[in-house]
């Protein structure tokens, strides 16, 4: 962290011209809760930060036009506090909640979380059970609506350009809000990596799921959705033979590796344990 | 590197400091202002012995940089006892419970337990727990920490 400047614009229009300025060297923070760590072990060097927190628009949490907005800057501390998102998600207030400490979450940001796109990010699996949008400004009004399923493309790297910020999270109010479940292992309490975690949200008639979606994060190099075994759930009723089912299938779906935190075959037998759980919590009454 | 003027209030009192873009706003409370009660320890954000308040909220001013933070209020655990000395409820708790051994957590656990009972008059043991999350304390093993912010619940 030798050479660094510090640019705070207050609207977009200053971070589009800073950004112009700088020929797209620039690095865009907010909360910082992984930049500084980063910056000060030298995982990234950065000579400009252009500082997104003046941006007080991009902070909100509301309905519009049924569905949820959440602005890029609102803090995750705001997110597992807040009552809309309870109610209309329970699993990405449950998700917020589990978030590093009550410290961290006070300045880390939702944008910030899935724009650093670890596959541990614990924001993604939620959101991407919800269906969730990322909505993106960009220099010239090339601002698009990305499906967060088509969002992260590696460790670390997403679809953004390098002029391109989240605005914004989106995602429709769900039918059944509680018919969810998120569950988040990690090797303490609290301040975890997670070493698996499983997001389910399942529409149901009666027996029959006519809608499932299942995310997973820390066992592949993106945050994931489990595709075949959604289209297992969504095959007539869910009994102990399904549950059984999908959670073989789900292995066949990860690619975990084996890290400081836990090996990939403990990650592939876990993944399996927790998606059972969360199934079974689902039918036994979901998230509330 | 280019240096920036800040502006922001500490336990009430204003302050200009010339800073570099990347000072830390834990190493500016600490060395150019001598509010040495705020306590370095991982340097990385796990232990919470940098915990400050900015704007009423517990931040860890190890990852946030002092220009950052332009604008704002600061209370570090020097601003808490009255001016005239008088000790904050939550301090005075500490000193009857012996929940300090050897005090290198305490600015924050004292910290978080005021921020609690601010929000929360009457937190359960659980809920102290939970709030206390990114907080370590090495000596004490948490009991008698939490029977003291418990002890001053309406």
């Amino acid at each position: 962290m030798d050479e660094m400047e510090h640019l705070n614009p207050k609207d977009l229009e200053e971070v589009f011209r800073a950004i112009k300025e700088t020929k797209g060297q620039a690095k865009f923070i907010a909360g910082c809760t992984n930049v500084i760590p980063n910056m000060r072990a030298g995982v990234i060097s950065p000579e400009l930060l252009i500082d997104l927190s003046g941006l007080e628009d991009l902070a909100h949490i509301r309905e519009e036009n049924g569905s949820i907005a959440i602005g890029a800057l609102t803090t995750i501390s705001e997110v597992a506090a807040s009552g809309l998102i309870r109610n209309q998600s329970p699993i990405l207030s449950s998700a917020a909640g589990s978030l590093g400490n009550p410290l961290t979450r006070n300045r880390a940001t939702i944008g910030g979380n899935l724009a650093d796109a670890s596959p541990a990010a614990d924001m993604a699996p939620p959101l991407l059970a919800m269906e969730a949008s990322v909505h993106t400004e960009r220099t010239g009004g090339r601002g698009r609506k990305i499906s967060l399923d088509k969002f992260f493309i590696g460790p670390h790297q997403t679809v953004l350009e390098d002029d391109e910020i989240i605005t914004q999270i989106t995602f429709s109010k769900p039918k059944d809000p509680a018919n969810g479940s998120y569950i988040k292992l990690g090797l303490r309490d609290s301040m975890a990596i997670s070493v698996a975690s499983v997001a389910v949200m399942l529409e149901m008639e009666g027996k029959v799921c006519r809608k499932g979606r299942v995310a997973l994060g820390s066992v592949a190099p993106t945050p994931i959705r489990a595709y075949h075994t959604e289209q297992r759930l969504e095959q007539g009723e869910i009994d102990g033979n399904t549950v059984e089912e999908c959670s073989a299938i789900v292995q066949k779906e990860i690619f975990p590796i084996s890290d400081i935190r836990a090996t990939d075959k403990y990650r592939n037998s876990i993944t399996s344990v927790l998606l059972k759980r969360a199934i079974l919590q689902v039918l036994d009454g979901g998230e509330r | 590197m280019k240096k920036k003027t800040v502006h922001f209030t500490v336990n009430g009192e204003p302050h200009e400091v010339l800073v570099e873009s990347n000072a830390l706003l834990i190493n500016v409370l600490r060395d150019e202002l001598g509010l040495t009660g705020t306590k370095y320890s991982c340097g990385t954000g796990e232990c919470g012995s940098c915990t400050v308040l900015v704007d009423g909220e517990p931040v860890l001013s190890c990852l946030t940089l002092a220009v950052a933070v332009d604008r704002t209020d600061i209370v570090t655990i020097e601003g808490l006892a009255e001016p005239d000395g008088t000790l904050d409820r939550v301090q005075e708790a500490f000193l009857d419970h012996g929940a300090i051994q050897c005090g290198f957590c305490t600015p924050a656990m004292v910290m978080m337990g005021r921020d609690l009972l601010n929000k929360n008059p009457n937190p359960s043991e659980s809920e102290i727990r939970e709030h206390i999350k990114g907080t370590l304390c090495r000596c004490t093993g948490y009991t008698s920490i939490v029977r003291a912010i418990r002890s001053c619940s309406k």
